[in-house]
């Protein structure tokens, strides 16, 4: 079943067409890497995923409902770029953190009743960061700020996970038990994940789809499709096609790399 | 005189009524306002507040009955000119702030009786407050209290990261909205305590106070509405003893409760 549905969509900012035409389905329970260079439209999209954005053209149903009038926030939880918008200074305890995310269920005068205090403490338990729930947020490091902000995400049960650029403040180590983590949720909780990344060559190792975006969508699908695809191989060039998918098939290389198609490497001229 | 003697004076009680409610919620309001970047907001509406407070006595009108709506919609003001004419936040509260004060000076010159009346509320008069004020001051505190209480988590989210709160449904505009109204009431309810150029000083200080040494953030807000209570009550209290201007004792005091913090912090 569908999750997201998305026909048509075109987004601009004055003059600058961030997206075109864009046109694809979320089943539940994928596993898709949204990547693209650095300006690609990747955020706006997932803007646009959330009604935060007037589409120009096209049209976005959320569970069967239009964005623009979509109520049921429970059912996604979202994870912004990390220091995009949180305040550093704020004094929050990582207990009241998880607690913002009991906030889509409920309608205003907005309450936290036990029930969500509990809720809340199990999920730390399952994240094993049960330890630093008394602790400031501010205070943590990377790879706990970005636990705590998954606990946020999960504690209402949401359907769809999307996390934009999740790893930009982990070390490598932190990175990988964090996608092992959002692999895990995946496989065992049929949670539907949408993970945009400008990190071509290692997200093929967590996701089963890949969507690459350059304001138009270049491709959508299984990896396998995308190695098998010659069109593809043209556009990206054999050898990075081929890098994407050798990382998707081996699990064990901890290393990762950015792969741009010829043409879109920092630097080059678009076609 | 002893201190209980002290408290059978009316004006003394009334000053301690009006002042604790006013000062709480100055400092709950303003820990929203501090983090969200948006101190300044209620330096410019206190000028504003000048302009509104002249027109009020030009026209013989009780002053904060034309002030608190005049406020209001300067508080809207700098949110419209911030959204249409493609000017920062802080620009906008300039253009705001200097209406107010040049309005009021106009007004001033123009009316040749109600100067001395209108400079008085330059730098507060908590200790001349008359009974009226004192009902209108506890009022209009429980009113923002009670919204702050319903607001509470929505204000909280949109102020710790607005993005993710608007992904649950948050609507942060309206939030926005909310949050300045509030500031305008506080504001024009504050000046009868500081006076108009030290309104922000009550709304700020507490606040980042407060902010020094928190740990978590309901524990925020109540340290700065103690910081703030035991500030306004001592700086009354002191003022009479010492025979000092009530409104900057009390502003004098806050900046030691912020250094005491700070200090504090530093050696934790």
């Amino acid at each position: 079943m569908a999750i997201i549905k998305i026909k048509n969509v075109s987004v601009s900012y004055n003059s600058h067409e961030a997206l075109k035409n864009i046109s694809f389905d979320v089943e539940a329970g994928d596993f898709i890497g949204f990547v693209g260079p650095n300006g690609a439209g990747k955020t706006t999209l997932i803007k646009a995923i959330f009604g935060l954005v007037p589409l120009k053209e096209g049209s976005i149903e959320l569970f069967g409902t239009s964005s623009s009038k979509f109520i049921n926030w429970d059912k996604v939880g979202y994870l912004p770029q990390q220091s995009s918008s949180i305040n550093p200074l704020f004094p929050a305890t990582v207990q009241e953190v998880v607690l913002l995310g009991m906030l889509s269920q409920k309608k205003w005068p907005r309450r936290i009743s036990r029930h969500d205090r509990i809720k809340t403490d199990e999920m730390l338990q399952k994240l094993k960061i049960e330890h630093l729930k008394k602790r400031m947020f501010s205070e943590l490091s990377g790879g706990q700020q970005q636990r705590v902000l998954l606990a946020r995400c999960l504690v209402s049960e949401p359907e769809l996970l999307i996390f934009d650029e999740p790893s930009t403040a982990l070390d490598p180590d932190s990175r990988e038990s964090f996608f092992e983590l959002i692999k895990n949720l995946n496989r065992d909780s049929k949670i539907a994940v949408i993970l945009i990344t400008h990190d071509t060559g290692y997200v093929g190792r967590f996701a089963e789809k890949l969507l690459y975006l350059d304001n138009h969508l270049i491709f959508f699908g299984k990896f396998s499709d995308f190695c098998k695809s010659q069109e593809m191989g043209r556009y990206f060039g054999e050898h990075h096609q081929h890098i994407i998918c050798h990382q998707h098939h081996d699990a064990s290389d901890k290393h990762h790399h950015t792969h741009y198609p010829p043409h879109n490497k920092p630097g080059s001229e678009k076609i | 005189m002893n201190l209980i003697s002290f408290l059978q004076y009316t004006f003394i009680q009334k000053a301690f009524l009006a002042g604790a409610f006013i000062a709480v919620t100055c400092a709950a309001l303003g820990i929203f306002l501090v983090l969200r970047k948006m101190s300044l907001i209620s330096d410019g509406l206190s000028h504003f507040s000048f302009g509104a407070i002249a027109i009020g006595l030009f026209f013989g009108v009780y002053p904060y009955y034309v002030a608190v709506p005049l406020v209001m919609a300067g508080s809207l003001l700098i949110l419209k000119i911030t959204e249409k004419a493609r000017v920062y936040g802080d620009a906008s509260i300039g253009i705001v702030s200097a209406v107010g004060i040049a309005g009021g000076v106009i007004i001033a010159s123009l009316s040749k009786g109600f100067n001395v009346d209108l400079f008085s509320y330059l730098f507060g008069s908590i200790l001349s407050i008359r009974t009226a004020e004192v009902f209108l001051s506890v009022l209009l505190s429980l009113a923002v209290l009670a919204i702050l209480y319903f607001y509470y988590w929505d204000l909280f989210s949109a102020t710790f990261d607005i993005d993710y709160a608007k992904t649950t449904g948050i609507k942060t505009n309206t939030i926005n909205v909310i949050l300045t109204l509030l500031t305008s009431l506080v504001v024009v309810l504050s000046v009868k305590v500081v006076g108009v150029l030290l309104v922000s000083a009550l709304m700020i200080l507490p606040a980042a106070a407060a902010l020094q040494i928190a740990k978590g953030f309901r524990s925020a807000i109540f340290i700065g509405c103690c910081f703030s209570l035991f500030s306004v009550l001592s700086g009354i209290t002191f003022s009479f003893f010492l025979d000092l201007p009530a409104g900057a004792t009390i502003v004098m005091l806050n900046v030691i409760f912020f250094a005491l913090a700070l200090l504090y912090k530093k050696t934790a």
